[in-house]
């Protein structure tokens, strides 16, 4: 009984998985998946942190008012609406045109993560004594100067966590691009399907793949910490050993 | 003859906020080697007229001369002449995500190195020069041992002495303290003080924001007294604080003392 069960468990596997090379689908998804999560989380990066950097400067000089305006009112607006509709607003009106999916996906996620990341950013450059501004300036340092060496390095660091909660999500999410046929790993599982009737395992080999990803970047975010931990009360004891 | 023009002159020096007046036309002038101890009640304006001087708040209106420039005119690139103005905070805002000695060595490093490079000297060499300076003024404080540390490990004494030495770094023309000891713990308050008069007895020109009124007695050649946005009296320590003229004076010494 045990040996037929165990015998039918494989052969549902290797059905979803080895028969007609179908890994290499998988493969292909995850990799359409990775490349969609990392142009927008660059995008979102480079969005959500300028963003934030207006309205921190914006806060502290009196300048940029008209910027930061502009900021807010585009957070508001991917913030307070669902990401399917800006992705099929871009796929279908915006770069109806364009045939490359995967990178409209991209573009979909990058506008909308970055949003968020300036909310994220924010945080992290009000947790920024003010101070240490004032002190990079009162030494003669640029405006410029003092935010490139004393703090960005200090807000990525308060940041970093839920930034990469930002990025945790953002992979997972992309899985909304199979919505208009664009073919990520979460589209994979079913096509395999309608071949092969069966949805359990599609679905967890899809499941595990992005699971894998989720604990490489968890695993970054701890290398890193750790790394920037050394100015921390604790961690600065053992460094000054 | 350079000492008898001011190094600092404030003309008619207004700052508000919004609607509320924190100083109002203010005037005085800081000569080479002066001491000028700033004292007065909370709210008078005292730090607010500190910070003006190296514009870190903007005045409203009137002028501070420095180096022949109207620094308050926001056209003058005040970063120039920020590089000749050391300050010194309450809280001593050392650099979180630096050592000891980058805290020190990045502002000279920065600022400086291009010039260095323009006069023959390598990157290197330049960089060298500046991390025997920044270990110099670290041995002259005692803390050479604390080098490559995070300010984070430091007692509040060990700070205020780096954050001192920090700015002198950058050779000032004159050093701005704002009420240096006020955050420190009582056992700490006596080093921060024996530096701050080591550096006055050197020759430095100081303006200190202090409560610390036998400190301000032994070390001012001039006392200001603020109150309500105005200098409401001045003079040497033994006329403020033996025989002082304004009754908001007598009032706010009987107070302290």
């Amino acid at each position: 009984m045990e040996h037929i069960l165990s015998a039918s468990v494989f052969s549902k596997f290797s059905k979803a998985f080895f028969e007609q090379g179908r890994w290499k689908m998988y493969l292909e998804g995850l990799g359409n998946t990775i490349i969609i999560a990392v142009v927008a989380a660059l995008i979102g990066t480079v969005i959500g942190v300028t963003f934030a950097m207006v309205n921190y400067l914006n806060k502290k000089t009196g300048k940029l008012k008209v910027f930061s305006r502009i900021a807010n009112v585009y957070i508001t607006i991917i913030r307070g609406t669902p990401v399917v509709l800006q992705l099929m607003i871009l796929y279908f009106v915006v770069f109806a045109s364009w045939d490359n999916g995967i990178m409209i996906g991209a573009i979909t996620f990058g506008l909308n993560s970055g949003a968020y990341v300036a909310e994220i950013a924010r945080a992290g450059f009000e947790s920024v004594d003010d101070g240490q501004m004032e002190a990079g300036r009162s030494l003669g340092m640029s405006t410029a100067q003092t935010m490139w060496h004393i703090v960005i390095p200090q807000a990525v660091k308060n940041c970093l966590p839920p930034l990469f909660n930002e990025f945790i999500t953002l992979v997972k999410e992309t899985a909304i691009v199979g919505y208009v046929g664009i073919m990520d790993l979460g589209k994979i599982p079913g096509l395999i399907q309608s071949r092969t009737f069966d949805y359990l395992f599609p679905l967890v080999i899809a499941a595990v793949m992005y699971l894998a990803v989720v604990l490489v970047l968890t695993k970054i975010l701890h290398v890193l910490e750790k790394k920037m931990a050394k100015s921390d009360r604790n961690g600065g004891a053992v460094n000054g050993k | 003859m350079e000492n008898n023009k001011p190094l600092i002159e404030v003309k008619n020096l207004v700052k508000s906020f919004g609607d509320n007046v924190v100083l109002d036309n203010i005037s005085t002038n800081i000569h080479h080697g002066e001491k000028v101890v700033v004292i007065g009640p909370s709210g008078s304006g005292k730090s607010t007229f500190l910070r003006c001087l190296n514009c870190l708040e903007d005045p409203t209106d009137g002028e501070i001369i420095f180096e022949n420039e109207n620094i308050a005119d926001p056209k003058v690139d005040i970063n120039i002449h920020r590089q000749n103005m050391g300050m010194v905070f309450q809280q001593f805002n050392l650099f979180n995500n630096k050592t000891v000695l980058e805290n020190i060595m990045l502002a000279p490093v920065i600022i400086y190195t291009k010039k260095a490079v323009a006069e023959g000297k390598t990157k290197e060499q330049f960089k060298k020069e500046c991390y025997d300076k920044a270990m110099e003024l670290l041995r002259r404080i005692g803390l050479e041992d604390k080098a490559n540390v995070y300010p984070s490990t430091l007692s509040g004494g060990q700070k205020q002495r780096i954050a001192i030495v920090r700015a002198l770094a950058m050779n000032p023309k004159v050093m701005l303290f704002d009420e240096p000891t006020s955050a420190l713990d009582p056992e700490m308050v006596g080093e921060v003080l024996d530096l701050i008069k080591e550096l006055a007895d050197e020759g430095m020109t100081m303006v200190i924001v202090t409560h610390e009124m036998g400190f301000a007695r032994e070390v001012a050649t001039r006392v200001l007294f603020m109150a309500d946005g105005n200098i409401a009296e001045e003079g040497t320590p033994t006329q403020i604080f033996d025989n002082p003229q304004n009754p908001r004076t007598v009032q706010f010494l009987k107070a302290v003392l």
